[in-house]
């Protein structure tokens, strides 16, 4: 077990290199330095720069050394300081705007991720047990909406219901007055008000497509000749349901949830930007968009990673839940 | 293990399973079973009015075609039948034994037919009074547990004992019935054993709250010839330790010459005859029995000669022949004389359905 | 032997009295039919109500794609500043003097100015009846750009110069209805095209790696697991915003495609060298070797066709979601840019909250991506479950 799992880590490694080498050029990639967006902006608000100062700000940032010189720089920063380099824009260290994003990022993903679960296993283990029954019918149908209707839709039509019919705007981690207040038993009861839209709609597409997967392994598992063998030994129905086939209809659902978080993650870029959610998405987008080169760059390494220790959790899990692929000469 | 008494505890009574010297009274009775499938389709009577009984500590065979009905009239016996099927009439008596003082049980006379077959009662008695075994060893053990953890949940199921002494007794078991190293093999998963281990497992799991009965269904189907010999013969040791009674269910005759103390033979979910073993071989009366046993090759025959079978399908199981099931096959059939075949007896404790049994063989 | 075929039974054996003769075998009187593979799964298909309901739904909205000019009531860019943020307009079957008619019309609009807000609202004012015309004459356009012509599904007819707005009408006085089939031929062909490219490459590289495995194998394998490990939405984000914006409308429309199928191509490859393996080892696959056939025969004339069916239920199930990147990248302003529109650019228009409450019809466009979103994917169910010969 701790083999299999060393073996993951290590091949873990090269692939975050190389994410990172991505990350950097993708940032390289959109035309136009920054620089001379930020001089045409002065420029248009009445400012001038001086081609000396234009050479400070240059060498200030790297910008004109080849790239793969900035590349080691940047990495550096990052493994020997915790340096993400400056944000142009904001004119602040990345690493101030980043890390309190990336753990809202985190704790909404995980959270949605729980929820998913919670719901989405005792939900298919019914349905596939009662199959045909009312409850089935109706979380089937449920279950096709919610895979159809894409997260960022739901969270408008949510949004413009909410506004237009309870007057309220349900967007954002917390309402106007906790925004920058000290933690207290009313700011958590608040982000709880706010943050189960984000979770319910960040959730509906993995919760549907999770009870559909769930429903369709158990349906395989529950005729097979184990489940009856267990029957025929005296075990109740919940106890065996629960016991044998239920433990290996979880394990596909398993591998599938490794993707789970990452895709939380990176999916929850566009609900967070319709949300006006306190996440990495909107930055990026913001970043992206300015072409402000360090904080994206940092921002897709991230995720990145995360993604990365995503699927390696997966991977564990799945070993862990089955003795087959452990023992299995990989 | 002492052969005469073994105690097991359900809900902490003592019960008394195995009296040597009770061998040959009647253990489960069937009577007029009729288990029928509900389907879109149409209705399928896969067991339609079977009569048997099992006698303590003999082996019973249940021999047939595939699909006569011979494993759901198991499956009937320990209320496991597969929606949509159902139980529609007919008895199934147990007769159960719990001890008492002087060590000879009282008995209770349970009709399993009329448990609920969800409840409690059908569930103290599964796996602890009466056991099952399927053809497939592979299939019948959980992927993802290791065997022990199996036969120590059933054990700590039906008998008050902690976990350490059911992880014993476990071991004992598994010691009994032949598998190599025991501590060992009682931690490995069932992908891990090979075939003869597999349903060495299986035959643990189900004697380990020692059964009055053990339904085999097509236990060595799975099997080679070599592997198939010692668990029949591990089955046999294990009938004369235990005092079990066993029913055998399979298509194979030469299996059911070796095991059966006592024969039924059905077709179509019915029965069509019923003798000791000695006496289905060398007297069959039954059309069918004979042609069974006719199509069986024979060492020593001419490889030129055509193989015997029995002519025609068996026909559909939604439109069973009226009358006699056998008629369409049956190279003795006579209008007017076969249409409704009564339950004669040839010979003491031979019965046959055919009306025409008593005839000399053509 | 050939699995190409598969055999229905029926039997009739009449009960015969006779004594058993060697001739006399079952299927001398048996009928047997004969359905091939295409014809069983189309007869599986059919008995999925729902699915063939997606199918007619999917068919439909291409059909109006491919013929958008001639359904749209008006052209998608016509400026109407006079009738900014009008609602969907009320259709009715009574006329302008209260009398039932069976042609379809719309009431006319009537303008108010709220005292307070100072904001242009309309409603319908029941005097004003202009009757529907199909195959009315109205706005010039060319079909395909390239076949001239006027005349236009649905419209005003005589009356052409009265507001039509059925699905209402965005900031600039645009009609919502032309604006959104417009998107449609955009949307949905971005759908296909994006998916063709992943097709190939999942196709041409999946067949290496599962056919001749080896180096080529471990190699492509790493990549795909790469690709699939690194977060799909920041990357496209990232290339999107990586496009020129000095490119011409169709170069960005290619880029964004590429950009799409260059991440998703990696899902379908996995499935082709799945399948591929899995066949490699099928004794029918050995068969044919032992009967002589060369390596391509044994590809085309037996592999393929077995997953033939299986690949294009991936491949149905795969376009929508091709459709609604391309609906969230534009959407966040990194995708299409007008003039080129599809419903993702049209739902810029909602992003403001405040807006969509006021004007809750331009949310419609997600309506027309939702639908088809579920029509695909009933459609794909539907012959996922036809494609695979072991399910019930």
């Amino acid at each position: 077990m701790l083999q299999y799992i060393l073996r993951r880590l290590l091949i873990a490694i090269p692939t975050i290199v190389a994410i990172s080498i991505l990350s950097f050029v993708l940032i390289q990639l959109p035309p136009g330095s920054f620089l001379d967006d930020y001089a045409a902006q002065l420029a248009q608000q009445g400012e001038e720069i001086s081609g000396q100062q234009l050479e400070a700000l240059k060498q200030a940032y790297g910008l004109d050394e080849p790239v793969y010189v900035q590349y080691y720089k940047w990495v550096k920063g990052i493994v020997t300081r915790g340096d993400f380099g400056l944000s142009l824009e904001w004119n602040v260290p990345v690493s101030q705007l980043i890390w309190e994003r990336m753990g809202w990022t985190l704790a909404l993903a995980i959270s949605t991720l729980l929820c998913t679960w919670l719901l989405a296993i005792p939900i298919g283990v019914y349905s596939a047990t009662h199959q045909y029954s009312k409850l089935d019918y109706l979380f089937t149908s449920l279950g096709f909406i919610g895979l159809g209707i894409p997260g960022f839709m739901l969270a408008l039509v949510l949004m413009w219901f909410a506004l237009s019919h309870f007057g309220i705007d349900v967007g954002g981690l917390f309402s106007q007055q906790y925004q920058n207040a000290p933690w207290s038993a009313g700011k958590v009861l608040d982000l709880l008000r706010h943050a189960w839209i984000p979770i319910l709609v960040g959730g509906s597409e993995g919760t549907a497509g999770l009870i559909r997967i769930m429903r369709a392994n158990l349906l395989d598992e529950l005729h097979k000749p184990y489940v009856i063998s267990a029957r025929a030994r005296g075990l109740s129905e919940r106890t065996l349901v629960w016991e044998y086939p239920v433990r290996v209809a979880l394990n596909p659902f398993v591998s599938g949830v490794g993707f789970a978080l990452p895709d939380l993650v990176s999916g929850g870029v566009i609900l967070s930007v319709v949300l006006s959610l306190p996440t990495a998405g909107p930055l990026l987008l913001n970043a992206l968009t300015a072409k402000d080169m360090y904080l994206a760059g940092a921002l897709v390494l991230l995720v990145g990673i995360l993604t990365i220790f995503g699927t390696l959790i997966s991977d564990i899990l799945l070993a862990w839940l089955d003795p087959r692929i452990r023992f299995s000469a990989r | 293990m002492d052969g005469n008494q073994n105690v097991t505890s359900t809900q902490g009574m003592p019960t008394v399973t195995n009296n040597r010297s009770d061998t040959g009274a009647p253990l489960l009775e069937v009577r007029d079973l009729k288990t029928h499938f509900f389907l879109d389709e149409g209705t399928v009577r896969a067991v339609d009015g079977v009569s048997f009984t099992i006698r303590r500590g003999r082996t019973l065979g249940i021999v047939g075609e595939s699909g006569c009905g011979k494993s759901v009239t198991a499956q009937s016996i320990l209320r496991i039948v597969p929606r949509p099927g159902r139980i529609v009439s007919g008895e199934i008596i147990y007769h159960r034994r719990r001890a008492s003082q002087n060590g000879h049980g009282d008995e209770v006379l349970i009709d399993l037919t009329r448990l609920d077959p969800m409840g409690r009662e059908i569930r103290d008695i599964r796996g602890n009074e009466i056991s099952y075994i399927f053809q497939e060893p592979m299939a019948s053990l959980s992927p993802v547990h290791t065997i022990g953890h199996q036969i120590v949940e059933t054990i700590m199921l039906h008998q008050r004992v902690g976990r350490e002494q059911a992880r014993q007794r476990a071991i004992e078991v598994l010691d009994h019935v032949g598998m190599v190293k025991p501590s060992e093999t009682i931690d490995r998963y069932a992908h891990q054993l090979s075939g003869g281990q597999r349903q060495r497992a299986v035959i643990a799991l189900a004697l380990s709250c020692q059964p009055s009965l053990l339904i085999a269904d097509e236990p060595t189907t799975a099997l080679d010839v070599t592997t198939e010999a010692q668990i029949l013969e591990l089955m046999r040791d294990l009938q004369q330790e235990y005092g079990m009674a066993i029913q055998f269910i399979t298509h194979n005759l030469g299996v059911i010459a070796e095991m059966a103390d006592d024969v039924v033979v059905m077709y179509l979910g019915r029965q069509v005859e019923q003798a000791p073993v000695d006496d289905l071989f060398f007297n069959p009366r039954h059309p069918y029995t004979r042609a069974l046993l006719r199509s069986i090759p024979k060492l020593g025959r001419k490889s030129r000669e055509r193989l015997e079978s029995i002519r025609g399908m068996v026909p559909d199981p939604f439109s069973v022949p009226q009358g006699c099931a056998f008629h369409t096959r049956c190279p003795m059939y006579r209008p007017g004389v076969c249409d409704d075949p009564e339950w004669l007896e040839v010979g003491p404790n031979h019965w046959v359905r055919c009306n025409r049994a008593m005839e000399p063989v053509s | 032997m050939n699995e190409n075929i598969a055999k229905a039974t029926v039997s009739t054996v009449p009960p015969t009295p006779a004594p058993l003769a060697p001739e006399d075998l079952p299927s001398s009187e048996a009928r047997i039919l004969v359905a091939s593979p295409r014809q069983l799964m189309w007869w599986r298909f059919r008995r999925h109500r729902i699915a063939v309901v997606g199918t007619i739904v999917v068919i439909l909205f291409y059909l109006v794609a491919i013929f958008c000019e001639f359904i749209a009531p008006a052209n998608p860019d016509t400026i109407d500043g006079a009738h900014k943020y009008v609602p969907p307009q009320q259709i009715s079957f009574i006329d302008a003097n209260g009398n039932f008619t069976f042609r379809p019309g719309v009431y006319g609009l009537s303008p108010h100015r709220d005292p307070v807000t100072l904001r242009l609202s309309y409603t319908s004012d029941p005097k004003q009846w202009y009757p529907i015309y199909f195959f009315s004459t109205g706005p010039d356009y060319k079909l395909w750009g390239l076949i001239p012509s006027n005349v236009h599904l649905i419209g005003l007819g005589p009356n052409s110069d009265q507001p039509f707005f059925l699905l209402g009408s965005d900031r600039l006085g645009r009609d919502m209805l032309s604006r959104i089939v417009y998107a449609a031929r955009i949307s949905l062909s971005i759908g296909l095209v994006g998916v063709t490219l992943s097709l190939i490459l999942g196709i041409i590289l999946g067949g290496i790696s599962g056919l001749y495995g080896g180096t080529a194998d471990i190699i492509i394998q790493r990549v795909i697991e790469f690709l699939r490990s690194m977060p799909t939405i920041p990357l496209w984000l990232a290339l999107a915003a990586a496009l020129p914006p000095q490119w011409s409308p169709l170069y960005v429309y290619f880029g964004i495609t590429c950009i799409l199928s260059l991440i998703g191509w990696t899902r379908l490859a996995r499935e082709v060298r799945g399948r591929f393996i899995a066949l490699r080892e099928e004794d029918f696959v050995l068969a044919a070797r032992l009967c002589g056939s060369s390596q391509m025969r044994i590809i085309w004339r037996h592999m393929v066709p077995s997953f033939l069916s299986h690949i294009i239920a991936v491949i149905t199930l795969a376009i929508p979601g091709m459709i609604l990147s391309e609906t969230a990248l534009s959407f966040l302003g990194l995708g299409l840019r007008p003039p080129v529109i599809s419903w993702g650019v049209l739902l810029q228009d909602a992003q403001n909250v405040q807006t969509v409450a006021i004007y809750p019809w331009l949310l419609l466009p997600g309506v027309a991506v939702v639908i088809v979103i579920l029509a695909f994917n009933f459609m794909g169910d539907g012959l996922r479950d036809a494609a695979d010969p072991y399910g019930r």
